[in-house]
């Protein structure tokens, strides 16, 4: 249960808003740690902590594109397709990352390590192409250095095993 | 055109984020000045100075300030931190890199209202971000600039980072608004205009700035409105960080006086268009504002709020895309639509159905597939989105076709004519990096 494995996290992120409301978004960040992504009893927990309906949870979880609504990889990546990237090879850069990871775009890999997407703008448009993992930046990549971070993750994901 | 940095200090000050090199370096004294002095003289060094919103709408903000009735006893500042535009990164640069100044900028407009609380809104992606700007916060508050009875005044406000989840229209400060109480954000109906009771935050009186915006409060508030008016032009006073990426050399932020030209900025500064490329169209607003070619007129129009206006397009929040010649700018639109399709929060049918049909047409004509009616089409579909709904992002989605269109037709004919008539497109008038005149011609030029 989120309210006894994160009472502190859970207390701070209340104290900062007058409407209990307002920590709907904090709160489901914190059930998506937990649980990999928001699921159905993350949604349940993160309503009735913060005295809404389910309902009303799921349409923000629904709404705001970095809560996963299915379960994801151990890694999530988000590689920025959007115009200022896709000028300096981002979208030759995404393909080949998936090519790379045998995943399509929104797929979860078969070991369940990685779910790549692509998405709009991250503010990294200097640095492209880019990607974030974990909402991490990894800015100034190729495919090579990219290749290089996968292999980095698929080796620590083995050793935690 | 050289610059003092009044916001990217870390060019000149490597260590500025921490409190102490901050502090050590003038920070917090113009916090301090302002508390020795009533609000309202704040907002009037505020107005004087000139100073307008960095977020892309060009707002005066001491006039912005001065909307906040002062008999209400719970009042907010709020930052915008949510930083969306395709183009932009500027804000993020303040954040990592001279984040106390942010601090001090919110605190002064919190004084100047007399706000109860500040909440920082950041877009999701910028979490490491958020989570260093909390122990910035902090440190602040340990010092007694944020908090508790702040600097011995009395007046206590508290500061609180938030996090958005992914979401281009909670730039958008209505939106942003609802987001912050726990909602969907969606745009609100106005009025009641933020400022105003029932309009902002939790329905109290709340201004909602940039973060660009602010981090200039405290250098105005240290040299003064004259001071600041000096720097950039009449209507258009400052610096500003240009955010340049596309096809340039070195992409990057750059903080120069406004009434810097594109040519100037592009060719001097970001080091030109690489691959002994010609340049042939800017996007000065990232993907929401008019694109332009790159002609002589254009590159020598000084990059003001008055100016742009002038070549067709606006200033906004100066998220500048290059785009070399070879770069079709039919691609371009499409690109641009796609963004703004699954951007659009769906609460307005004009732009929820309008970003659809546009992709879906554009992707046709992109195919191969379109029609000369396509491209009346969608000319036609966007012109109909155009202030038919609650916020600006049904006009934005309606900008790159309209004016790719527009300024250039042929990029779009070629995808629809026959293939004996698919004659490859000339660049537009391209830039001659040895011919640039002076900056001070320029700007003559441009009055």
């Amino acid at each position: 249960m989120l309210a006894e494995k994160y009472a502190e996290r859970i207390e701070k992120a209340f104290a900062k808003y007058p409407d209990k409301r307002s920590a709907v978004m904090p709160l489901l960040y914190i059930a998506q740690e937990e649980y990999g992504w928001v699921s159905p009893q993350a949604i349940d927990e993160v309503a009735s902590l913060c005295d809404l309906d389910p309902t009303q949870v799921k349409s923000i979880a629904g709404f705001y594109t970095m809560y996963s609504e299915k379960p994801k990889g151990k890694y999530w990546l988000h590689v920025c397709t959007d115009l200022a990237c896709a000028l300096r090879g981002a979208d030759e850069f995404y393909e080949a990352l998936k090519t790379y990871l045998g995943a399509e775009d929104g797929e979860m890999t078969e070991d369940g390590l990685f779910t790549i997407e692509h998405v709009m703008c991250l503010g990294a448009c200097d640095r492209a192409p880019m990607m974030q993992c974990n909402f991490r930046f990894y800015e100034n990549l190729d495919i090579d250095k990219a290749k290089a971070l996968i292999d980095q993750w698929r080796a620590e994901a083995k050793q935690t095993k | 055109m050289t610059t003092q940095y009044i916001l990217l200090r870390e060019k000149e000050i490597p260590d500025i984020r921490e409190f102490d090199v901050y502090v050590k370096n003038g920070g917090y004294e113009a916090l301090k000045k302002a508390v020795s002095m009533k609000p309202a003289e704040v907002i009037e060094i505020v107005k004087a100075s000139n100073l307008r919103g960095r977020g892309g709408a060009g707002f005066p903000t001491g006039v912005k300030w001065g909307f906040i009735p002062q008999n209400e006893p719970i009042k907010y500042v709020v930052v915008n931190a949510d930083e969306s535009e395709t183009g932009t990164f500027k804000d993020r640069q303040i954040m990592e890199n001279n984040p106390h100044q942010l601090i001090e900028g919110a605190m002064i407009a919190a004084w100047a209202i007399q706000a109860t609380a500040v909440y920082i809104y950041l877009r999701g992606e910028y979490w490491d971000i958020a989570h260093d700007l909390d122990k910035r916060i902090e440190d602040a508050r340990q010092a007694g600039f944020v908090g508790e009875n702040v600097l011995g005044t009395g007046w206590s406000c508290m500061m609180y980072t938030h996090l958005g989840a992914g979401a281009y229209i909670c730039g958008e400060e209505s939106a942003l608004l609802e987001s912050l109480e726990g909602k969907l954000g969606q745009p609100r109906v106005r009025p009641p205009f933020p400022a105003q009771k029932g309009g902002g935050l939790y329905g109290e009186p709340t201004v909602v700035n940039n973060v660009e915006t602010l981090a200039n409060v405290p250098w105005i508030i240290t040299h003064g409105a004259e001071a600041y008016k000096q720097i950039g032009t009449e209507q258009s006073a400052g610096t500003k960080i240009f955010c340049v990426s596309g096809h340039v050399e070195k992409p990057g932020n750059y903080e120069l006086p406004l009434g810097v030209t594109f040519q100037e900025l592009i060719f001097e500064h970001a080091g030109g268009i690489p691959n002994g490329k010609q340049i042939k169209a800017i996007l000065p607003s990232g993907g929401s504002g008019p694109i332009v070619p790159a002609t002589d007129e254009v590159l020598d129009m000084p990059l003001t709020y008055e100016d742009m206006v002038k070549v067709g397009t606006i200033l906004g929040s100066a998220s500048i895309i290059v785009m070399d010649e070879t770069v079709d700018i039919t691609w371009v639109a499409s690109k641009i639509t796609k963004f703004f399709k699954h951007e659009s929060c769906g609460k307005c049918t004009p732009c929820r159905e309008g970003t659809y049909w546009l992709d879906k047409v554009l992707d046709r004509i992109l195919a191969g597939k379109g029609t000369p009616q396509d491209i009346e089409l969608i000319d036609n579909v966007a012109k109909n989105m155009q202030g038919a709904t609650l916020c600006a992002l049904g006009d934005f989605a309606a900008n790159p076709i309209i004016y790719t269109i527009k300024n250039f037709p042929d990029d779009f004919k070629k995808h629809v004519m026959p293939k004996e008539e698919d004659k490859p497109v000339p660049a537009k008038a391209g830039a001659k990096p040895a011919a640039r005149r002076g900056v001070q011609a320029a700007a003559s030029a441009g009055d």
